[in-house]
């Protein structure tokens, strides 16, 4: 790499200047920052939120993953968090076993739309509506990444993938599954909010929101869900420059960011439903 | 392109700066919109991935936009103690044609 | 010690807590409902916790992560509701989780189940099968010890009549001291580079790949390893015998009662008794089958046991099924072959011609 052109500055060294680092390259909480996810890929984004969280709330050594199965996996290996790996869609009862012996700790799941919409859904259902004192944690790309861009039970409407070649019909393929909407009505359900890392301001909005589910948590509040809309550019067969604009554009329709049930209530538009 | 003898020179304050791992980048790009003054854009080089990466140019706030949507953790930030006047690419090369901090 | 008289399940479940059973999850189902039950009574008095899971499928799952914890915990069902756990029961081997399964089937055509698995994979699950209330307090016990010592799912294998007989049992006095498990997680290493990871992949911590070669060839020594040493069997009568009749579990009473009778009236018949249906104890029925003229096996289905009898003797002595499908209205395996005087008529007939129809 040449950078010889004088406008162009130096970032390959800490600088020179006197200065404040304030902001590091991966989370403290992972033991690399080297990952074999795609180029563009909105799971990192996610995790390194996720185990902030963590570190900032001072739960890194009270604290139990459990870990479903999708590209995210390949991180378990990375995670410096003690985990439980889950199967396919088992996560959140994996997670109630545990915090029913654990019941100090915090538990979180991390899942894709694949493994908690499609092989999962009445495991999370069913968790929430029990009250579990646990934090699910979504990434919602709409696609299954890990097979190479398959439909999911959230895939948008209109969506291209290599099951729903010419976009998502209603019709033919059925409606995607807004899962957050769908837990509102529940008892058991303290927090529930939609997230996105399309863009920084998103990704503030987005930590912000896994704070509030796991203070809700930690506060015996019940259960909590976050989810968070990533890009998987692979999977929606675009560049990866494209990938936050689609999310918006298309997935970002379907399931609109905001919070949807703060301390046990449904607000914003999950009320109205 | 522009050379040094024939364009406009701009001095623009720059709050901070960013260490950019070159080597872990996959040139996704993601970093270059979401920088609110403006100042990355890609590389024409390749790192030994085979990827461009992004280079910063004059009028970082240090305000870690980059690195908060870098998916591959490859952006540390810095803010300067002091803001410092550092000499900026002529506009037209920059991208946003707007080298004014923002942040 | 007391003998209290107890119901088959709920002696089961008394006897899991005493060895130190702090969780449970089941989804209620016919002849397994009282096991789940009994936990639901039991559990909560000492601090346990027992779940009406919404199903099989999620009651493994919430036990998976209790036992990943370090605590004793245990599932269970019927063959059908174990149909469904399959999945969880091959990967939950895999990650090494010291799982109890309390299986009441209905009848015992669940043999294939129990021993080979429905799951994917090469994994294997020690099986108990206990011949009586008594015998299935001590395989309790036994299955939770076996479970941490190997790390290896335990399944209890019994039926209808096995959770619904009373009978006078004894339970030990010495007090569970929970076993240390340095693999087990509970949440405190995060940061320290040392955090966990319990998984069924053979994923290491600082490591993006995986091994599974490797990391299966281990499992499989390690099953290679309990198959040497878990078998466990019973026989009376085989020195003489020139037929020896085989059977497990609640059959095998009334197997056991009719050979002691025959015996009685001089007649060379023997008894021999898997009670791990894994390991097959296939060493000692082997032993035991020598000198006779036949095996004669009777089981209460199409004919499975056969299989691992078969493999047991390798042609040496001949090996018939004298048992068969046989069930009550409902499907439970209350059925007419569970009668002394229907299995003596089998026996009769097996030690008559040498020669068996079911």
């Amino acid at each position: 790499m040449s950078s010889d052109r004088l406008d162009v500055l130096d970032t390959h060294g800490r600088p020179t200047r006197v200065s404040t680092r304030v902001g590091e390259f991966e989370p403290k909480l992972l033991l690399d920052g080297e990952h074999d996810l795609c180029p563009g890929c909105g799971e990192p984004v996610a995790i390194r939120l996720l185990l902030e969280v963590i570190e900032e709330l001072g739960y890194a050594q009270d604290s139990i993953g459990v870990i479903g199965i999708g590209c995210y996996t390949a991180f378990t290996g990375l995670i410096d968090v003690d985990l439980i790996q889950a199967l396919h869609g088992r996560a959140p009862s994996v997670a109630t076993g545990a915090k029913r012996m654990r019941p100090d700790k915090l538990l979180f799941t991390l899942q894709g739309d694949g493994d908690m919409v499609n092989e999962g859904l009445q495991e999370v259902i069913h968790t929430a509506a029990r009250g579990e004192s646990v934090t699910c944690v979504l990434l919602n790309n709409g696609v299954f990444g890990e097979t190479g861009g398959h439909m999911t039970a959230t895939t948008a409407l209109g969506q291209r993938t290599k099951t729903s070649l010419e976009g998502r019909d209603a019709d033919y393929h059925g409606y995607p599954i807004p899962i957050a909407e769908l837990l509102v009505p529940l008892g058991g359900v303290s927090y529930v909010a939609r997230g996105s890392v399309a863009d920084a301001k998103s990704v503030v909005r987005t930590k912000a929101m896994l704070r509030k589910a796991f203070e809700a948590q930690i506060a015996g509040e019940g259960f909590s869900l976050v989810e968070i809309l990533t890009m998987c550019p692979t999977g929606w067969f675009i560049p990866t420059a494209d990938g936050p604009g689609y999310l918006d554009e298309v997935l970002g329709e379907v399931h609109a960011a905001g919070e949807l049930v703060v301390g046990g209530k449904p607000v914003g538009k999950g009320a109205s439903g | 392109m522009a050379h040094r003898g024939c364009r406009a020179m701009t001095l623009v304050e720059t709050r901070g700066t960013i260490r950019i791992d070159s080597e872990r980048c996959k040139g996704c790009e993601l970093c270059i919109p979401a920088c609110p003054p403006r100042v990355l854009r890609m590389s024409e080089g390749r790192n030994t991935r085979g990827a461009r990466v992004p280079e910063l140019l004059a009028g970082c706030t240090g305000c870690s936009a980059c690195l908060l949507v870098c998916p591959d953790f490859c952006i540390e930030v810095y803010q300067y103690a002091e803001p410092v006047m550092l000499e900026a690419v002529n506009a037209s090369e920059s991208g946003s044609g707007d080298n004014e901090v923002t942040a | 010690m007391t003998r209290t008289l107890m119901e088959g399940s709920e002696a089961i479940a008394t006897a899991a807590v005493a060895a130190g059973c702090r969780f449970f999850a089941g989804y209620p189902m016919t002849p397994f409902t009282e096991v789940l039950e009994n936990f639901g009574k039991r559990l909560p008095a000492v601090g346990g916790v027992c779940i009406n899971a919404e199903s099989e499928i999620e009651a493994i799952g919430m036990t998976w992560g209790a036992l990943a914890t370090g605590a004793r915990a245990a599932t269970g069902s019927t063959g059908q509701g174990l149909a469904l756990m399959q999945e969880s029961l091959s990967e939950i081997t895999r990650a090494e989780l010291p799982l109890v399964v309390f299986h009441m089937a209905r009848g015992q055509g669940d043999y294939y189940q129990a021993t080979r698995g429905g799951g994917h994979g090469d994994y294997r699950h020690i099986v108990y099968a206990p011949i009586d209330v008594r015998e299935a307090v001590e395989l309790t016990e036994l299955a939770f010890d076996r479970a941490d010592h190997w790390r290896n799912p335990v399944q209890i294998y019994g039926d209808y009549l096995l959770a619904h007989t009373s009978e006078g049992v004894e339970f030990t006095a010495d007090p569970f001291v929970p076993v240390a498990k340095d693999w087990a997680v509970d949440g405190s290493l995060g940061g320290s580079g040392r955090s966990r990871n319990i998984n069924p992949i053979g994923m290491q911590k600082g490591s993006k790949s995986i091994d599974p070669e490797s990391f299966w060839k281990r499992l499989q020594v390690k099953h290679d390893q309990i198959e040497a040493s878990e078998a466990r069997f019973e026989s009376e009568s085989t020195e003489d015998a020139e037929l020896l009749v085989v059977a497990f579990g609640s059959v095998a009473r009334f197997v056991r009662h009719v050979v002691r009778e025959l015996r009685s009236e001089g007649r060379k018949v023997g008894y021999a008794r898997p009670i791990s249906l894994w390991p097959f104890p296939a060493e000692a029925l082997a032993a035991a089958a020598r000198g006779t003229q036949r095996v004669a096996v009777l089981e209460q289905n199409a004919g499975q046991m056969i299989d691992d009898v078969r493999l047991s003797v390798l042609g040496s002595v001949p090996v018939v099924g004298i048992g068969g499908i046989s069930s009550d209205s409902a499907g439970f395996g209350m059925g007419p072959l569970l009668d002394t005087r229907v299995i003596r008529g089998r026996i009769e007939s097996a030690l008559e011609n040498l020669e068996v129809s079911t």
